[in-house]
């Protein structure tokens, strides 16, 4: 594996590399942002984009799925503007404040800067970045179980914008904050990269949402490679819910790292309904000792769609806690991806791991690649994992029947159930029935 | 009225045949006891006239009041009328049980072109129905039969028959795992439902069930069909003889 074969550039390699060359001067950042993007780009220079020999990517060849690379998202025009204004406007709740980022770059204007929560202070990253903000550089890049990711690095060389969102010590927010993702109908690349830094003993919810101003039906094919860091202090609680509904047209990569000071909680759930291509990665490393984080989600996925779902628990001090729980049902002829790796370091002792992975497939054309691992280096630990796949239950089905409901509505209630115990840890009530809402509208278009 | 006439039945892949030739008549108004030895074939009876799609009818038909029901999808059978309280009830998780009852009220409405039920009509039913099974209102609220114990399992299917109001209900073997008091509970929420146009076809191994439930007449099933009729003073017979009289023409 480890020999070195010269491969030729692919289509998208080349032309990546011609935009770094044409483009680093103009995007954001100081000197020592420089040298950042030189370095993450000297990754990609060197191993391309990631292809299925990489053991990481072996479920999602992102090499022979992009084509090309397209151009990299500009600032928005008037028109984009417009119409991510009223992209918005379902967004818009009373006592909610939401932040917009429009391709990448973060648009004050349709953003609710004034009506911020208590103790929540935000700045665009670009502006961070111009500025070298010491605090936000530093924390770029800086998870050692990161570190080498291809779609972090290729974040990492063509970040533009996004957000920089710090909570004051012991603040406890209580109105979750909004970011909403736009993509425009435009086929281009944009790469946000944001960074939540929570500090010592306050509480915070961030809500992510990720879709098109043209709404699902846009038929532009456009990339986005987005970033997100949180840095969660002694503590802390932060809670993550994310819905992804992008068009199937867009290839979406996402990462989100977690840092997790001692005592802290960190819990996320994301909806991933949308987009041809996605791949969710997701980086924890637990710094402190009794920190729990849970991940979950569910992808619902049909027709030729592929979500790929990839985590790494580091595990680097003793008496963490870590739960992940994911959900997919595939419909069609699309194919989910679940790999979850749990490790757990030499002196990582009383960790205690639980991870489930569950899939459902609703028709013989779809596909299911689960691969949980655990790579445990010390003695007293209790870890353990799960994964299924398998179809809808017959006799559930047929009990239900017998009972009077039609096979559809039989079917309906069974994947709501089982998508339904991973929404279950949502805290906040109207997010659940948010969430369910567009379970059950993914079903009513089945 | 439920008529089954020269019914075979084999596994859907058609590697064992289960029922053969069976010849059975439900009268409304009738309370109807099956009783024979384990595997020959009433479970499987229940569930082919229930429509489990498992099995394949080979020959015969079931009518229900003249109407053959073989065509009908395991809902449509529901909403025409039957019902199967299962031998061992299904737990669903994640499906609370009142959502499921819910559910399944309204669709059976529906089916028959009625007006769902209101919420708090629903809910008045629905409690009124548990109060006299002794079905406390947390088990309502919990997903439907996971972790309820056996006894709780068969009292939820009898008060799903007290609310859907069938008209054939068929008890695969409710009274097993059933203590005393529960035995006497479930037996009375099946007499209440017991009227002059309203079959039961009651499957069962002992003679106590039947004391609490009197038929009105008695089959014994062997190898996939009925060998036996008679009145009630069969299943007494039964209970002090066993199976060995009719297990030759197997
Ligand atoms: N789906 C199936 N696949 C394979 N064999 C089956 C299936 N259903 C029933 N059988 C077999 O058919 C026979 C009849 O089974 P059935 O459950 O109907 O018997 P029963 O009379 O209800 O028995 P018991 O008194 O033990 O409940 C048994 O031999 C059983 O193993
Ligand atoms: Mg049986």
């Amino acid at each position: 594996m480890t020999a070195h074969v010269t491969q030729m550039k692919t289509a998208a390699e080349t032309a990546l590399a011609a935009e770094f060359v044409a483009a680093k001067a103009a995007l954001p950042g100081t000197a020592a942002v420089g040298a950042l993007r030189e370095s993450a780009f000297a990754v990609i220079a060197e191993k391309g984009l990631p292809h299925r020999r990489v053991e990481h990517w072996h479920y999602t060849d992102l090499r022979s799925a992009m084509r090309d690379a397209k151009p990299l998202a500009g600032l928005p025009d008037a028109a984009a503007l417009a119409a991510a204004k009223a992209a918005i406007v379902p967004h818009a709740r009373p006592g909610l404040a939401k932040l917009v980022l429009l391709d990448g770059s973060f648009v004050p204007e349709l953003s609710d800067l004034a009506d911020l929560p208590q103790g929540v202070q935000v700045m665009p990253m670009a502006k961070a970045l111009a500025e070298g903000n010491s605090e936000v550089i530093a924390r770029l890049g800086a998870l050692e179980v990161a570190q080498g990711d291809h779609a972090l690095a290729l974040n990492a060389s063509f970040m533009s914008d996004g957000v920089v969102i710090v909570v004051a010590a012991d603040a406890e927010v209580k109105a979750p904050l909004n970011l909403i993702h736009l993509r425009s109908n435009a086929a281009t690349a944009s790469f946000a990269r944001s960074l939540v830094l929570v500090n010592a003993g306050a509480k915070f919810t961030l809500i992510e949402a990720y879709e098109s101003t043209a709404g699902r039906a846009a038929d532009v094919e456009a990339q986005l490679n987005d970033a997100l860091e949180i840095v969660v202090g002694e503590g802390a609680e932060v809670e993550h819910v994310l819905l992804q509904q992008l068009p199937r047209a867009t290839l979406a990569l996402t990462t989100m790292t977690v840092d997790l000071a001692a005592q802290s909680a960190f819990n996320s759930f994301a909806l991933v309904l949308g987009a041809g291509l996605s791949r969710r990665q997701l980086y924890v490393r637990y710094s402190g000792e009794h920190a729990k984080a849970g991940l979950r989600g569910a992808s619902l996925l049909k027709d030729r769609q592929h979500a790929d779902t990839t985590l790494i628990m580091d595990h680097a001090v003793p008496n963490g806690e870590s739960r992940e729980l994911f959900k997919h049902v595939l419909d069609g002829a699309s194919t989910g991806v679940y790999q979850g790796k749990v490790i757990v370091r030499p002196h990582a002792q009383k960790t205690d791991g639980g991870m489930k992975s569950n899939a459902l497939l609703l028709s013989d054309d779809a596909t299911m690649n689960n691969k949980p691992e655990l790579e445990i280096f010390a003695d007293d630990v209790v870890c353990g994992h799960g994964a299924t796949v398998g179809a809808l239950d017959e006799d559930l089905l047929f009990y239900l029947m017998a009972r009077g409901l039609p096979k559809a509505e039989a079917e309906r209630l069974l994947i709501q159930a089982f998508v339904g115990e991973a929404i279950e840890f949502v805290s906040a009530e109207p997010l659940r029935d948010a969430l369910n809402g567009h379970v059950d509208a993914w079903l009513s278009e089945r | 009225m439920l008529e089954i006439k020269n019914l075979h039945v084999a596994i859907e892949d058609g590697s064992k045949k289960i029922l053969n030739g069976l010849n059975l008549t439900v009268h409304n108004g009738e309370v109807a006891a099956i009783m024979g030895p384990n595997g020959s074939g009433k479970s499987t009876l229940s569930y082919v006239i229930a429509g489990k799609p498992d099995y394949e009818v080979l020959d015969g038909e079931i009518l229900l009041d003249g109407r053959n029901i073989l065509d009908l999808e395991p809902n449509e059978r529901a909403a025409a009328g039957i019902f199967l309280a299962f031998q061992y009830p299904i737990e669903i998780p994640g499906v609370a049980t009142m959502t499921f009852l819910k559910a399944a009220l309204n669709a059976q409405l529906k089916e028959k072109g009625q007006d769902v039920l209101t919420t708090p009509e629903f809910m008045r039913r629905t409690f009124a129905a548990a109060d006299k099974l002794e079905i406390n209102r947390d088990m309502l609220k919990r997903a439907l039969n996971v972790g309820f114990s056996g006894g709780e399992k068969k009292r939820m299917e009898i008060l799903q028959m007290a609310l859907l109001e069938p008209k054939i209900c068929i008890l695969d073997e409710t009274d097993s795992g059933l203590d005393i008091d529960a035995l006497r509970i479930v037996s009375e929420g099946v007499n209440a439902l017991r009227s002059p146009d309203r079959g039961f076809l009651v499957i069962t191994h002992y003679q106590r069930l039947l004391n609490h439930i009197v038929p009105d007449v008695v089959h014994v099933m062997n190898a996939g069909r009925i060998v036996k009729s008679g009145g009630k003073e069969l299943a007494l017979e039964l209970e002090a003889n066993g199976y060995r009289d009719y297990q030759t023409a197997a």
